[in-house]
């Protein structure tokens, strides 16, 4: 301990340097170091996605050379299918999980009614479970679905919209629950007097005020959609139906080699929205993610 | 403005005059649209399952019809108007799936054991058809019934033409054979039928694979046998050597006269023990988690499995956490220039999709042309993903790379809340950097975090898509003979056992009563989350 005292206090006399390493230099160099891990494999993909030789060993050497042809070849494949399979699938169960999910968080903060509490602690409770665990059971359903409503079946994407939209009070209701008690209820009161109904309170009044975390649970439902690879791997039997996930992980899956520059290519152009989207939202997220999670 | 105003009166007049709390106003249209579209789809759903037979799926319809019905046209269900939509299908696709899946492990579902009894049996019946020995063959002519466009199903019934006994007979696989009149036989091939169309040689070569699958009954009775042929040139005639007896519901040979009856398994067996490959459904009680957990052949050394799955989540969650909070007091500091540059380069692999990660890693810990073996260590070869150990330690340092962010900005926030005072007290008093991190800092972070570290652990315990795309839970454990590897958490190993990735066979129950063994764990982690962090007592 004393030495520790002496350490931390008895520095008064030496050079500025020191002192300077002390209180700043080596935050900054903590600083860099992180960065530098932080960035370090997102530039790799980017350099090995513009590498002549589409291998590993050909990726090695960081922006050695630099060729479009990987993201050209892109167009050879179902890659732009399958961007187009994963923005549909995505923002159709978005907005989907945003509508529903607000609209549950409104009635458990607005009114007042019998099961409320038992309602607002399963979903709680259901947070916990996600829903791949029961993937058996889901493609089981889906596949016996397949002869009675094919369009919610096996290798529909509508099935699999539906199945993520299952997925959408439990995460996401509380969340949004948390957001709307802060808005006063004076001012429904008010606009109850005024003659306006529980549904245009909800339209015109409460959503307008919440639009910053709709926007986050938009996002976090697409990224989750997005990252999704089990159930969308079992729903989604061909290929050309499949989402991101799915088929750039058949890419490298087999022959991580001979791949690797079409892969890189298809990453750094899916990972590139979701990552401007991420860091314009950031704000939001995070204190959406804390304000979540610490309630659950 | 003004052309809304008379609108608005009009509503509130007739809201006066007490029709309606709502009235009848745009909005009551619109909901009776949206009803009446989700009613017709509805009853078309309900009628479909009814012609298919499947009762759950009808009784589950209808349930939910009469709920939505009920809810958006009774004036007492007003919360329900909108909580029923998201609940609907969180009740389909989480509650009843859950149920689902506690159903199914304590079944046999898997490959071979897909149907009834019944199914069982036809399929058995039909699968040992045999080429009667010595039988004549005959030239056979493929036709196509006229008139028959495709169908609903859009696929066009194939039949067969042959002369047998110097008489025509024409019949396809739903109606068996039965004499033509009128028709044209050239030597003893048959060139063409009334009401038919017979198909040349090069419609024949087309559509090679649904001739060789078309079986033409000889008569109404199976027993009849039936024409089959390979070339689509000359039929033989095959026989059942199964015969189902329904209601001793045992299948008889017909040579031999074996008699093989249903067992507990859910097969037929001989009373010498032979099975027949193709079961059915029944209930095996406890026997999945027995062979699960118990058997380490056939799922898994399971404990090292589960084992490693704790210290998997467990390690990710304490290393991201120390490097996130180290980093978040490392910025801390008001004259820190190029805090904000700092701040959004480090989070970029929170923002970077997680499963591109994983599979970005796999690439560059390759062994032999990874850049981290390659470059950064000068050409070494070390088995990062396909050595036991080396494995598990990428796993969770990759894991660490992808987590750390979150915490960071977590540890960011609350590092806020803690008081400067505290902080410079403890340093008054003597305290080191390390005896105050230790004793303030890190007890007043944990107030706040506590409850995301848990969530953080649930979330790893079940992180799917690293573990799937690093290392695929590889390298493989060595003398197992199910495909289970070293870095295989639970759930995992749950998604190969069931035998749906690989499209082998499958075992639907034993994938989910280790699913339901996840559940049970996940249960008793939320049940200590809840302890203590009281949320589910702050409900009000």
């Amino acid at each position: 301990m004393s030495e520790n005292t002496l350490s931390a206090h008895g520095r008064s006399g030496r050079s500025g340097v020191a002192r300077w390493f002390a209180e700043l230099g080596w935050r900054h160099l903590v600083a860099v170091i992180a960065s530098a891990v932080a960035v370090f494999p997102i530039i790799y993909i980017v350099s090995a996605s513009l590498a002549e030789r589409g291998t590993l060993t050909g990726s090695n050497e960081l922006f050695r050379t630099i060729t479009f042809s990987h993201y050209a070849g892109l167009g050879d494949t179902y890659f732009w299918t399958w961007v187009v399979n994963t923005l549909v699938i995505g923002l159709v169960t978005a907005v989907g999980t945003v509508l529903m999910g607000a609209a549950a968080a409104y009635a458990f903060s607005r009114f007042r009614f019998t099961g409320r509490r038992a309602g607002l602690a399963t979903l709680l409770v259901l947070q916990m479970f996600p829903q791949v665990l029961a993937f058996v059971a889901i493609f089981i359903l889906v596949l016996g679905l397949r002869e009675v409503v094919p369009v919610l079946g096996l290798n529909s994407q509508l099935a699999l919209i539906f199945v993520y939209l299952g997925g959408a009070l439990g995460v996401n209701t509380f969340l949004i629950y948390g957001f709307f008690n802060t808005i006063p209820r004076d001012l429904d009161e008010a606009a109850r007097i005024d003659g306006a109904s529980h549904a245009q309170i909800y339209w015109t009044i409460i959503l307008p005020l919440v639009r910053p975390v709709l926007a986050v649970v938009g996002l976090l439902a697409f990224i989750a959609t997005f990252s999704d690879f089990v159930l969308a791997r079992l729903i989604l039997v061909s290929e050309e139906r499949w989402t991101l996930a799915v088929g750039l992980y058949s890419w490298v899956a087999g022959e991580l080699d001979a791949n690797w520059g079409l892969f890189a290519a298809g990453a750094v152009i899916s990972a590139a929205p979701v990552l401007i989207l991420f860091l314009a939202l950031q704000r939001y997220i995070v204190g959406g993610l804390t304000a979540g999670a610490v309630k659950g | 403005m003004t052309e809304r105003s008379p609108t608005t009166e009009g509503t509130a007049v007739r809201q006066t005059a007490g029709t309606s709390h709502a009235g009848y106003g745009r909005g009551f249209w619109v909901k009776l649209a949206v009803m009446a579209v989700i009613n017709a789809v509805g009853v078309m759903i309900i009628l479909s399952a009814a012609q298919a037979q499947s009762w759950g799926i009808l009784a589950g319809m209808a349930v939910l019809l009469v709920a939505a019905d009920w809810v958006y046209f009774s004036r007492r269900a007003l919360p329900l108007k909108y909580i029923l939509p998201g609940f609907a299908f969180l009740l389909v696709y989480q509650v009843f799936v859950v149920l689902y899946t506690a159903g199914i492990a304590f079944t046999n579902y898997g490959t071979g054991h897909i149907g009834s009894q019944q199914d069982a049996a036809d399929q058995l019946v039909a699968q040992n058809e045999q080429r009667v020995e010595g039988s004549e063959s005959y030239p056979v002519a493929v036709v196509l019934p006229e008139g028959e466009d495709g169908g609903l199903l859009g696929e066009e019934e194939l039949g067969f033409a042959v002369v047998v006994d110097s008489d025509v007979l024409v019949g396809t696989a739903e109606q068996p054979l039965r004499p033509a009149e009128g028709a044209e036989v050239d030597g003893d091939q048959v060139t063409s039928v009334p009401g038919y169309q017979v198909l040349d040689r090069e419609e024949v070569l087309d559509r090679q694979t649904e001739i060789a699958e078309l079986r033409v009954p000889f008569g109404e009775d199976e027993a009849e046998g039936a024409l089959l042929t390979q070339d689509g040139r000359t039929a033989h005639v095959y026989e059942q050597t199964l015969v189902y007896d329904e209601e001793a519901e045992t299948l008889t040979h017909v040579e031999d006269g074996t008699v093989y009856s249903p067992t507990e398994e859910g097969l037929f067996a001989a009373e010498d023990g032979t099975e027949l490959a193709v079961g059915w459904r029944v209930f095996v009680g406890f026997d999945n988690f027995v062979t699960g957990i118990a058997d380490t052949q056939t799922a898994g050394p399971f404990f090292e499995v589960l084992a490693w799955t704790f210290v998997f989540a467990l390690a990710s969650v304490v290393l991201t956490y120390l490097v996130g909070m180290f980093l978040a007091i490392a910025f801390q500091h008001e004259r820190l220039r190029g805090r904000r540059i700092y701040r959004v380069l480090v989070i970029l692999p929170y923002a970077f999709p997680g499963f591109l990660s994983a599979l970005l890693f796999a690439g560059m810990l390759n062994e032999r042309f990874g850049f981290i073996n390659e470059v950064l260590l000068g050409g070494a070869s070390i088995p990062w993903l396909t050595d036991p150990w080396l494995a598990k330690l990428s796993v969770i340092l990759v894991n660490t790379w992808l987590g750390f962010p979150y915490m960071f900005l977590v540890c960011m926030g609350a590092l806020q809340s803690i008081p400067k005072d505290t902080l410079e007290a403890a340093s008054i008093d003597g305290a080191g950097a390390l005896r105050r991190w230790w004793s303030v800092t890190l007890p007043m972070l944990m107030v706040p975090t506590a409850p995301l570290l848990i969530a953080t652990f649930a979330f790893n315990f079940n992180n799917f898509n690293l573990v799937y795309m690093l290392t695929g839970g590889g390298p493989r454990m060595e003398g197992v003979e199910a495909p289970v590897g070293h870095t295989d958490i639970l759930i995992t190993m749950v998604f190969k056992i069931s035998g749906l990735a690989s499209g082998q066979a499958t075992d639907y129950g034993l994938a989910a009563a280790m699913s339901l063994v996840i559940f049970l764990i996940v249960t008793v982690i939320a049940v200590i989350s809840f302890r203590r962090t009281r949320s589910l007592e702050e409900i009000n």
